[in-house]
Parts: structure tokens; C-alpha cells; sequence
């Protein structure tokens, strides 16, 4: 099995009727008025049937993708559908159903459905009410420009992208997608919710020989990178990766670009959540307030930010707050649900999942604050060391001291006397998470960045000391 | 459902496809864990659409919808129509396909028990019971247990001529049980880790794994990894139990002989391989007592690699992947068989819904039994570890060095089962770990395990594969290389 990646399940699309066109011209968008329609229906459904607390998350999800392999589009695909989750409590107990029938019948069925298997369980003395009304921060992260790509231009797009590759006797592989999400919660207790939210993305690996190279965007607004700009970037590392020499493994200077730095450190979200914390299961267990990591790390959940993407409610309709995780390498704080907070006597911070669920929260808007070297500045201060384009296939080893392992691919470059000096056979790596930043030596400045393995994050790049390689493969 | 099937490839044909197939699935599911003695995620959930691929202009476009109306299905095979004629805007070659008959049939997998009519309360019921007898045991600071059920229906109709309805059930259930001490973390999983054991049954699997009966010995066994020492760093014998087997041989095996990523067309993202086409029938994988077949049909077993027809509509088979350790065959598609020259696809295209494409994933990929019994393969090994329970995994992208970590292992001194260890891992190159198979258990030491959670595409697919396995023993293995800081 590969990677993974786990994204925020809250995005769609926004205000409109059935007639609407998106993207892929023939999708077509239920938008905010039939999505509202639903759940009003859910909730005079369950007020007639006496329920006493009913709460519903309704989803819409428009989104198409192009992907190419061999400089040749191989697979493109458009999907549209809405998904309806129906959470009831009664006496004590509650339950969730999720359907994508959303005739009146279906949903009456739902909610029947979500009586009868809370009814399964034991009560719960600790179930906490459905929240009333909240008020919300705006955040605008729907843009036309995204939602209204069509697969004409997408294809165009690879096109050139895989002209490019011709020319220079290069295979490109890659994906262009766009979409949009717009989401609804309510509850019968007044609560609202809504958050639509565009999307794209662009990934593109470059091989030439036994070489690969990788680059990646992806934000709300598709006119924020340059698809062709990406592929040049990721075509002309392809050319420097070329004849990859051996070293062997050892501990070496690193130089991590944002997207190593994302997928590493991304690992380490769930040990934010309080309730790991109280299941001793976080690497964090009996280390809140202790210096944790070098004091030139700060992290900070912040879905505000504009380099973020998601809702600014969570899973219950809690407002999402901007926390302080780790302050100059200290421990400060942790996000909270709404039954973590009560058991930590706090309040909660608006990062909880729906419920009913096992794992409580985690901080899903991750901001690891950079400094102002470059990473060519970075480069130029390595007498020895190493330049890693990305890590892949990131597995935990040891739980407390987050020890993790995985491999380098598509670009590991030798440095030396401050300058690249060729390109390297990949690595494995067993590295700690937490001794790995207290080792951080420079920080870039930090932007929103992608990965494979790990949420989107606002990190830096970072040369670090002592990077632990173990193992090297035979490319 | 066939009308809507035959109304988007009308629509599809009308508008230009050369050739085009759609599947209708109904997906059910429930999901029940509990965590520390109180009942986690109680929920249920459907879902019902419609996926169409149509070849135009000699290139493939793919919509779905969930609009289950003949306006709706009409729109979505326009759809898939209007997006092939964009990816024609970017072909090399126009698709071809191998050939393959059409098939007009109905089939059910095994289930004894539907799972989705036993009572929610005795399901939960069983979980809360073995949660509560695993915190019994001192020193367990976190318990959790956790079943789930699918039911998934599936109409495949194509422009060909076939006509497939298919109906499957998949049931899994695992436990575990975590220690917090001393600044270290343990846990002990049952009867797999990541969820525990899957198969294509009813709630016949759930009863028959004894939940209740493995509980104490998993909650003891946490605890006492806290004391055991620590595996050992050196080169040398080890064991694997089947489980464990399982996972490599989906990592090292299963995935690399994909030919999607043989081809390239996963290299942005799940990787390539190092069985590139020169290798087939033109490489020692193995020793010669290994033996790794792709085989989809029910008498395999009933694991979630079976089926009686793939997501394109051809019939489960058999490959040979590794005959008497040489490499022997991929797995296919059609469109892929064509292009390396194969007669027919081995019938591996599957999707995780409606709303995806299919593609081409594991079977069930099984090494298959060996000769000897379990007692006499550990009485054989003067020195060795024998490790079980997967802890952790990861490869590179092209599939040779690997490194796996396990939950717990014991030392094997002059042919018996010694002390516990802990912190277990090894790590090696695809073929050369292969070649160093000397002894496989029997038949009766054999387990299809069945491994929920197979990533790979974009959009990303979740699927279930089967890997067959018995413990099999390995010479000269790099132990410990995870915990060691050299």
C-alpha cells in the first residue's frame, strides 16, 4: 500500500442552482440553496419525530482531474455527488448515518436508521449537548477562476507540459485537478454552519534515464502557480539528477525543501490533539510545557492564515481558534474537542472531528515559523551535506520519540564547499521528529507547501545537522 | 439499475464512443470501535452512483454522478464524452484493447451471515466485552477493538455486451492494546495490526476469530514488552509469521508487477518498478522454493482480492507470478496487456466506487505453501528471530529496499522458541531478501490475509487486496537496522 494522505473532508462548492455548470462543463452543482433545502428537511423530520437532538452535515463535492504518464494524458476523470450525515441523541446515546439519497423518504430512513443504532449502545454519562448558534469568521476561498476550469484547459495545460518533455527527451507524469466543496452543518439547536471552498492542484515528475524530478502546487486559486513554470523547475532538476553517485549512509547536514520539511514534520499533528495526549499515545504524553524541540521552532495551528485552506468551524460547529502549539521550542498548548476540553477542564479550541469518534481532534492548519535564508543561502553555507528535493513512503518506527522512517526520491544532491556537487543514490532514513528540530541550523521563509504523505502546511525550508540516513537503495 | 447502465452507454455511443463501459454501485457500511471500555465511532453508511469511461478520438474520459435519474445519467455520459475529446487534445497513440468475450452474469460471494442483520447490540456488545478484558491487565494504558461491514453491489454493462451484477460482502475486526512506560510506547494487535483481519464472509469471521479468547494474552504481552530486551542489530536467520509475510509480499511482490507502474503511469505518485518489461521470465526472484501466484477466483479463498469478474468485465484468473522463484508475470488491464503484447488481460482492474476509475490493483497475491510443519521449521533454526505483527512498513518507489518494523518477536536458540524481544525490524533488497528463502510452512500453517487499506491513483482509491501466506524462514537478513543509530 502507498501513502496515504489524509485531506479535511469539508470542501464544496458554492451558491449555486441545479442549472450551474462546473468544472468539466456537465457537472452539475446542487450549490448552497438545495444543500440548505436538505438539511432543513432533516431537521423537520426529526423535530416531527421527537428526536431531541439531531444534528446534519451536508456536503457537495464537484471536482475533475487530468492525468498524464509518458507525456500522454492516460486517465481523466470529473466526479459530482453530495453526501448527507445525520447525527441523533437520545436518552444519553448517539449515533451517525450517512446517505447520498437525498429524497425525503431516504432521509427519513437516515434518521431512523441513526435512532435505532444509537439505541444499540450503552448510555454515554458524558455525551456532551448539541452546540447553539456561533458566530464564524468569514473566509473567502472560493474563486471562479478555479471553480470554472474545464477540461479543455487542463488538457491544454499538460499539453505544453508534455511538449516540453518531448523536446527534451523526457518522460512527464502528473496530475492537473480543480474543484470545488461547499459543506452545511446544522443542529436542531439553532446551530449554522457553511464554507464552500475551491481547489487545484498541479503535480508533475520529470524522468530521464534512471533520473526523476517532482514539483507541486496547490491552492484555492488556480491563477497562483504556473503549471509550465513547475514543469520547467522540475525538467531541469531531472537533467541535474542524472548518474546519481553512491555514498554511503550516515549521519549527514540536510538541506530539506518545504515539501521534506511538510511530509516530516506533518506526522506529527495527531500529538497535538489532547486526547492522544490523555491516551498516552502522543509523543507529547507528560511533555506539555517542557522544551520539546530547539528553541528556533515555533509551530501554530492557524486556519486563517492565507496560506491555508479549510473550514473555519469544526466537526461539532465549534469555531476554529488560532493556537500556539510550540513556542520557541517549548510545549505551550494543545487543540481540544469539546469532550477533551471538559476532561482538561479547558475550553475547547475548535478542532474536533464529528462525533461519535474515538480520536477526539488535531490541528489540521499547521504553520512552522521560517526565518530569511534561502535556500540557496542555505548552500552556500554547507561545507558537506545533502539536498532533498522530497521524502516518500514516511512510516513510524517508535511512537515517543518520533522516530520515523522512510525514503528520499525525485532529486537527493550532494553539496559540498557551499555548492551542488552532483546527484546522490536515495537514502532511507530513521530519524527522530523531535531531535531532527532541535538540530534545525537555518530556516527559510515559510510557505504554504505540498506534499505526498502530509495535510497542506505553511513550513520553511531548513538546513539541518545530523540527519540520520541508515540504508541506501540502488538508484 | 440496467436501465440506467444502458441509457449512458446509448447516450455515450450516440455521441461518439467507440467504446465505453459503466458501473452502478451501491456501497453499505458499518462501522463500530470502541477505546478504553466505552463504545468510539458508532455509524452506518451508502452510497449509490454511477461511473462511466468511454473511449472518443481514440482517448479515454471518465464522469460520475450521483444523480440517479435518466436526465442525470444522460448528463454524465456526455460528460465522459466532452472530457475524452479534451484528453485527445494531449494522445500519443488512440487506446486499444485487448480482446475479451462479453459475459451476461450474476454472482454472489460467500457470506453466511449477513452482518448488517445481526444486532448492532451484540456486535457492540462483543467489542465492550474484550475491550474490558484487556484492561483488566495492569499496565495496559489504552484499549481499543473495532468491526466493520461492507456490502457492495455492483452492475458493470458494456458496450461490448456484458452485463455483470455482482454482490459482496467484507467483514473485518481487530483489537489492541497499548503501554505507556517509562517513556516508551508498546502495542500488541490481534489477529492483524491496521485493523486486523478482513475476508469476503459474513459475521462468520467475526466468530470465528475468538476475540474474547485472545484478549489477555494480547494485554500481557503489551506489558510485558516494557521488560523484554531489545532485538538485537546483526545480520542473520529470521522467521516471519504469516501476517507479517502478508505485508511483504504485498510491498515487494504484489506492487511492483503492477503494470500501470511498470509502464510509468503511476510515477507521480505511487512510484515506478524495478521489474521493467526485460525482466519478465528473465529474472531469479526468488529461491526456487518460492512460488507467488495473482489468483481473483473464489477457490483461492474468499479474501478481498476475489471476485468472479473485474471492474472491465473479465473474468477472475490465476497468474503466475513466481514459479520456482523466477519472475513469471504481471498484472493487468486490457489496455495494458495490449500495449506489452499479452493475449488477454489478467483480469486486475478494480475500483473503490462509483465515482472512481478502474485500475489496475492486487488480487489476491499468495505465496503458496511449502513443506514444512511450524514445529519442525522453528526446531531447524539453531539462531534466528522470529518477529509477527506488523509495526511499521515503507519501500522506495521502485520497489527494492525495504524496511519493516514489527510489534514483538522472540529469539529462536537451538531450535526453540526462547525470550521475548522488543523493537523489532529488518530491512533489505527486494530480490536478494526473495532468494534467501530456504523453508516455507504447509498448507496448514497457511492464512489469506485479507489487507484493508491499499492506497494508490489519483484521486487516491482505497482498495482490499489478499496475500496468502505461511511462516517462511530467511538467511542472512539485516535485523535492527530501525533502532540503530549507525
Amino acid at each position: 500500500m502507498s501513502a496515504a494522505k489524509t485531506k479535511r473532508g469539508n470542501v464544496n462548492s458554492g451558491g449555486r442552482n441545479v442549472t450551474s455548470r462546473g468544472p468539466s462543463a456537465g457537472a452539475q452543482v446542487r450549490g448552497e440553496r438545495e444543500l440548505r433545502a436538505i438539511a432543513d428537511t432533516v431537521l423537520r423530520l426529526a423535530k416531527s419525530r421527537r428526536i431531541p437532538e439531531t444534528e446534519v452535515h451536508v456536503e457537495e463535492i464537484v471536482s475533475a482531474l487530468t492525468r498524464f504518464a509518458g507525456n500522454t494524458i492516460h486517465q481523466h476523470v470529473a466526479e459530482q455527488g453530495i453526501s448527507v450525515s445525520i447525527r441523533t441523541v437520545e436518552d444519553g446515546r448517539t449515533a451517525r448515518v450517512t446517505t447520498n439519497r437525498v429524497d425525503e423518504d431516504s432521509l427519513r430512513a437516515a434518521l431512523e436508521d441513526s435512532l435505532s443504532l444509537a439505541a444499540s449502545q450503552p448510555k454515554d454519562p458524558n455525551l456532551l449537548p448539541m452546540l447553539s448558534k456561533q458566530k464564524y469568521r468569514r473566509v473567502n476561498r472560493y474563486i471562479p477562476a478555479t471553480a470554472y476550469l474545464s477540461a479543455e484547459d487542463r488538457a491544454r495545460a499538460v499539453k505544453r507540459v508534455c511538449d516540453l518533455a518531448d523536446k527534451r527527451g523526457q518522460d512527464a507524469a502528473g496530475i492537473f485537478e480543480s474543484g470545488q466543496a461547499h459543506s452545511l452543518l446544522a443542529n436542531s439547536r439553532g446551530l449554522g454552519a457553511g464554507y464552500r471552498q475551491t481547489q487545484a492542484e498541479f503535480s508533475v515528475t520529470f524522468q530521464q534515464g534512471s533520473a526523476a524530478s517532482w514539483a507541486k502546487a496547490n491552492d484555492a486559486d488556480v491563477r497562483n502557480f504556473d503549471p509550465q513554470k513547475l514543469a520547467q523547475t522540475a525538467s531541469d532538476k531531472a537533467i541535474r539528477a542524472q548518474d546519481p553517485m553512491e555514498l554511503p549512509p550516515g549521519h549527514y547536514t540536510v538541506i530539506l525543501e518545504p515539501a521534506a520539511v511538510l511530509d516530516l514534520v506533518g506526522f506529527l499533528f495527531y500529538d497535538f490533539a489532547a486526547t492522544a495526549v490523555q491516551d498516552k499515545r502522543s509523543c507529547f504524553a507528560e511533555r506539555v510545557g517542557k522544551s520539546v524541540v530547539g528553541k528556533n521552532i515555533s509551530i501554530t495551528d492557524d486556519a486563517y492564515h492565507p496560506g491555508q485552506l479549510g473550514d473555519p468551524f469544526d466537526g461539532e460547529g465549534v469555531p476554529r481558534q488560532r493556537v500556539s502549539l510550540i513556542d520557541k521550542g517549548v510545549l505551550r498548548n494543545l487543540v481540544y474537542s469539546r469532550r477533551a476540553a471538559k476532561v482538561a477542564g479547558t475550553k475547547p479550541t475548535g478542532h474536533g472531528f464529528a462525533l461519535p469518534n474515538e480520536y477526539g481532534e488535531a490541528p489540521m492548519n499547521l504553520m512552522v515559523a521560517g526565518g530569511s535564508s534561502s535556500i540557496e543561502e542555505m548552500v552556500a553555507s554547507t561545507d558537506r551535506g545533502l539536498l532533498v528535493t522530497r521524502f516518500w513512503y514516511i512510516r513510524e518506527v517508535e511512537p515517543y520519540e518520533k522516530v520515523m522512517t522512510g525514503m528520499t526520491r525525485d532529486g537527493l544532491f550532494l553539496v559540498e564547499h557551499g555548492k551542488i556537487a552532483g546527484s546522490v543514490r536515495n537514502f532511507r532514513f530513521n530519524q527522530s521528529v523531535l531531535e531532527m528540530l532541535k538540530n534545525v541550523e537555518l530556516l527559510g521563509p515559510a510557505r504554504r507547501s505540498t506534499g505526498e504523505e502530509a495535510f497542506e502546511m505553511v513550513v520553511p525550508p531548513m538546513k539541518i545537522a545530523n540527519f540520520h540516513f541508515s540504508e541506501a537503495t540502488k538508484f | 439499475m440496467w436501465d440506467y447502465c444502458g441509457h449512458s452507454l446509448d447516450l455515450a455511443r450516440l455521441r461518439g464512443a467507440t467504446y465505453a463501459d459503466v458501473r452502478v454501485m451501491h456501497l453499505r457500511q458499518r462501522d463500530l470501535t470502541t477505546k478504553n471500555g466505552k463504545v468510539g465511532t458508532v455509524g452506518q453508511s451508502e452510497s449509490i452512483g454511477l461511473g462511466i469511461r468511454a473511449v472518443v478520438n481514440g482517448a479515454w474520459g471518465f464522469a460520475s454522478t450521483d444523480l440517479l435519474t435518466r436526465e442525470g445519467v444522460a448528463a454524465c455520459a456526455a460528460q465522459a464524452v466532452a472530457i475524452a475529446k479534451a484528453s485527445a487534445l494531449a494522445k500519443k497513440e488512440n487506446v486499444k484493447l485487448a480482446p475479451e468475450g462479453n459475459y451476461v452474469d450474476s454472482w454472489q460471494g460467500p457470506c453466511e451471515k449477513d452482518p448488517f442483520e445481526i444486532p448492532v447490540e451484540s456486535q457492540i456488545a462483543l467489542l465492550l466485552a474484550v475491550d474490558g478484558a484487556m484492561r483488566k491487565v495492569k499496565g495496559v494504558t489504552l484499549t481499543e477493538t473495532d468491526m466493520q461491514f461492507r456490502k457492495i453491489d455492483s452492475w458493470f454493462a458494456s458496450t461490448e455486451g456484458s452485463k455483470i451484477h455482482q454482490r459482496r460482502f467484507i467483514s473485518g475486526c481487530g483489537i489492541g492494546a497499548t503501554s505507556f512506560r517509562d517513556d516508551a510506547i508498546q502495542k500488541r494487535s490481534y489477529p492483524n495490526s491496521f485493523g486486523g483481519q478482513y475476508m469476503l464472509a459474513g459475521y462468520e469471521l467475526i466468530e470465528s476469530l475468538n476475540l474474547l479468547g485472545n484478549a489477555a494474552r494480547v494485554a500481557e504481552e503489551v506489558v510485558a514488552l516494557h521488560s523484554a530486551a531489545a532485538c538485537p542489530q546483526k545480520s542473520g536467520t529470521l522467521i516471519l509469521g504469516g501476517s507479517q509475510l502478508g505485508l511483504q509480499i504485498h510491498e515487494s511482490v504484489g506492487h511492483p508487477i503492477e503494470l500501470d507502474r511498470v509502464l510509468g503511469q503511476e510515477a507521480n505518485f505511487a512510484g515506478t518498478s524495478f521489474l521493467t518489461l526485460d525482466k519478465l521470465n528473465n529474472l531469479r526472484y526468488g529461491s526456487p522454493i518460492v512460488n507467488v501466484v495473482a489468483d481473483a477466483r473464489i477457490a483461492h479463498g474468499p479474501s478481498l482480492g476475489t471476485f468472479a469478474y473485474d471492474d472491465e468485465g473479465v473474468p477472475a484468473q490465476c497468474t503466475d507470478i513466481i514459479k520456482d522463484g523466477e519472475f513469471r508475470g504481471y498484472l493487468s488491464s486490457r489496455e495494458t496487456a495490449r500495449l506489452v503484447g499479452l493475449n488477454r488481460s489478467g483480469g486486475t482492474m478494480r475500483t473503490e466506487s462509483w465515482n472512481r476509475l478502474p485500475m489496475i490493483r492486487m488480487t489476491n497475491v499468495s505465496l503458496k505453501p511449502g513443506e514444512w510443519t511450524y514445529d519442525d521449521l522453528i526446531a531447524d533454526t539453531e539462531d534466528g528471530i522470529l518477529m509477527d505483527t506488523n509495526r511499521s512498513w515503507s519501500i522506495d518507489d521502485r520497489r527494492y529496499q525495504f524496511q519493516f518494523s514489527t510489534e514483538i518477536a522472540w529469539e529462536i536458540k537451538g531450535g526453540k522458541i526462547g525470550r521475548m524481544l522488543k523493537n523489532p525490524s529488518y530491512s533489505g533488497i527486494t530480490t536478494e531478501f526473495w532468494n534467501s528463502c530456504d523453508a516455507i510452512c504447509n498448507a496448514k500453517h497457511w492464512t489469506l490475509w485479507g489487507t484493508p487499506n491499499c492506497g494508490k491513483g489519483q484521486p487516491m482509491q482505497t482498495m482490499g487486496t489478499g496475500h496468502g501466506a505461511s511462516p517462511a524462514r530467511f538467511r542472512n537478513i539485516k535485523i535492527g537496522a530501525a533502532f540503530s543509530n549507525e
